[in-house]
């Protein structure tokens, strides 16, 4: 049983980790991506004192 | 129909523990067992009293009095674990103050685990704790999910360091660095934990916002690897349930290299992950601008957890475990450095454009000089792993010296930046009690690290040249008692260190109970309109 996961774990597994890793770099700097993440960068700086439920008389300005 | 299960449970518990404590084989696990008796009695008897209460309503808003309880539990816990360390680092230099009178129970080898359990886990774990209920919360735009059972987590995570820190004294350990509470204290920490990665992933999948802010991936890359190296390195069977003694699954090189990926990670997931959560959030806010980089961010994460992972075996160079085991370690620890470095170019361009607040805001200070210990320990970190710098560092105050400059410089004073942040904001004050003592403070624990961090390099390099030093025919020229004289005054400046760095933390918790006492309440906003 071991040698079976551990064969499995130096191949396909190794790969995949490889793969995904490099992956994540190419869809950081995918086009398109730096209007997301200027947009999420901004998140702290949102919902300061109250959660976005509780506050109905701001809800017109859901999207501000 | 909840309400009267809690009862049968909480009655069962204490039954079940007056019976434990009647059987118990060793004296820490009665006097364990007599505690949750008293703690689940006294539940019992506050939940009976309030059975048939109506019900409040079902309350909106941010979740802040368990955040509140928290920041208070991290101050305490900080100053008893500075307190202890100070101590056990003069009873290094002055082995008299292992009294006579208290041998066995307040000697070094029974209070060096009740320091670093209490810095790390009940300061740091505290900090933690609070702070990510603080941040999920903020940048989910959702309350806390899961009603009480933040509070479950808060006073079961505290009932579990009380556990942890009496049974050190009464020497309940399994002997593991990092890991020593036994069996049951282990089982009540899953549990406690299980429920904190609920009520924290519940908040996340109830968030108003579309995306997932990066503090909450680290936050919850901690919480998640924290669970898994607490299962894997705590397999255990016990001698006896009415026993706190257990015998460990793995054995011999397995068992150490357990306890390494285990010991290693937790300095990487919950001292640098967790924390950097805490940069990526309180940084931002106390700059008043985002993140430098957010790509820069993201790539941080996955870099740091897919590394950092492998650097465990760097603890063991030169033992028993296999040659490409080691040198894996040393090769990851390495490679470490890059996403390290740029976590810590990001946490600080995040002041660009900023940068005069250096001179007026000492809370950004500290966080600037946290991210710079945090550079400075990373760097440090994959140095010592190389195995050639290894062999000389290694059991050495080196060592310590290392350890302390990511704890005391790192955590310690991005928890203080992010206390200072949290307590006018968690008790609605306009501002801190005194920015004057902030900076006492800022410098007080500057110095200290300093002189600590200085006096382990020349102790700790000593040593290691001492230890392998050998005369024309081959022979040690050393023994190891004839280290302990050079290294005297070294040790006593280390303890000065400590002392200023607790004497900075004591200013800290007169500042902040000033400002929750006397602080000026922030005016009652009339709903300040949304941006």
């Amino acid at each position: 049983m071991y040698s079976i996961l551990r064969e499995f774990a130096d191949s396909w597994v190794l790969l995949l980790m490889f793969l995904f890793f490099v992956g994540v770099f190419v869809w950081v700097f995918r086009p398109g991506s730096k209007k997301v993440h200027s947009d999420t960068a901004d998140i702290p700086f949102r919902h300061e004192d109250s959660p976005l439920a509780d506050a109905p008389q701001n809800a017109q300005n859901k999207e501000a | 129909m909840w309400d009267y299960l809690k009862l049968i449970v909480l009655a069962l518990v204490t039954v079940l523990a007056a019976i434990a404590a009647n059987y118990a084989r060793d004296f820490a696990y009665q006097v364990h067992a007599i505690l949750v008796m008293l703690v689940a009695g006294g539940l019992f008897l506050w939940s009976v009293r309030k059975t048939g209460d109506p019900k409040p309503p079902t309350p909106t808003g941010y979740m802040d009095g368990v955040i509140r309880a928290g920041a208070i539990a991290t101050v305490f816990w900080g100053v008893v674990g500075f307190l202890v360390g100070t101590f056990i680092a003069f009873q290094l230099a002055f082995p008299v103050l292992n009294f006579d009178w208290a041998q066995g129970y307040a000697n070094f080898g029974r209070l060096r685990p009740l320091h670093t359990s209490a810095v790390i886990f009940a300061f740091g774990g505290n900090a933690l704790i609070c702070t990510s209920f603080y941040v999920v919360q903020r940048t989910s735009a959702a309350r806390l999910w899961g009603g009480n059972l933040a509070w479950f987590v808060f006073w079961g995570y505290n009932l579990f360091i009380v556990l942890a820190a009496t049974g050190y004294l009464l020497g309940a350990t399994q002997s593991k660095e990092y890991a020593e509470p036994e069996w049951y204290v282990d089982i009540w920490l899953t549990i406690v934990w299980v429920a904190y990665l609920v009520v924290y992933l519940g908040t996340i999948m109830n968030r108003k916002e579309k995306h997932i802010y990066v503090a909450n991936w680290f936050y919850l890359g901690f919480i998640v690897t924290v669970a898994m190296l607490h299962i894997v390195n705590n397999l255990s069977l016990p001698v006896s349930i009415f026993g706190s003694r257990s015998v460990q699954l793995f054995a011999g090189v397995q068992d150490a290299m357990t306890q390494w990926w285990y010991g290693h990670n937790a300095v990487g997931f919950f001292l640098t992950a967790g924390f950097l959560g805490m940069m990526y959030y309180f940084v931002p806010k106390q700059a008043e601008r985002p993140v430098y980089s957010y790509k820069l961010s993201i790539i941080h994460f996955w870099a740091l957890i897919f590394l950092y992972i492998w650097a465990g075996p760097h603890h063991l160079h030169y033992t028993a475990l296999p040659e490409w085991a080691s040198t894996l370690g040393m090769v990851f620890s390495v490679i470490l450095w890059m996403p390290s470095w740029g976590g810590m170019i990001n946490g600080l361009m995040t002041l660009q454009g900023a940068w005069d607040k250096l001179r007026t805001d000492p809370i950004i200070r500290m966080m600037v000089v946290s991210i710079g210990f945090y550079g400075m320990s990373t760097f440090e970190g994959p140095m010592m792993s190389i195995k050639a710098v290894n062999s000389l560092s290694h059991y050495t105050d080196w060592t310590i010296g290392h350890v302390h400059s990511g704890a005391l410089g790192w955590n310690g004073m991005i928890t203080f930046g992010a206390l200072y942040y949290l307590f006018p904001k968690l008790w609605n004050k306009t501002g801190l009690y005194s920015l004057k003592l902030v900076n006492w403070h800022f410098w007080l624990a500057t110095i200290g690290i300093v002189l600590y961090a200085a006096s382990m390099w020349v102790t700790g390099i000593m040593e290691g040249l001492m230890w392998r030093e050998v005369d024309a025919q081959g022979f040690l020229v050393n023994a190891f008692a004839d280290t302990l004289g050079p290294k005297f005054p070294m040790l006593v400046v280390r303890g000065l260190g400590g002392v200023l760095f607790l004497v900075g933390s004591l200013i800290m918790a007169y500042n902040l109970w000033m400002t929750v006492a006397k602080g000026e309440p922030k005016p009652a906003a009339a709903m300040a309109p949304a941006e």
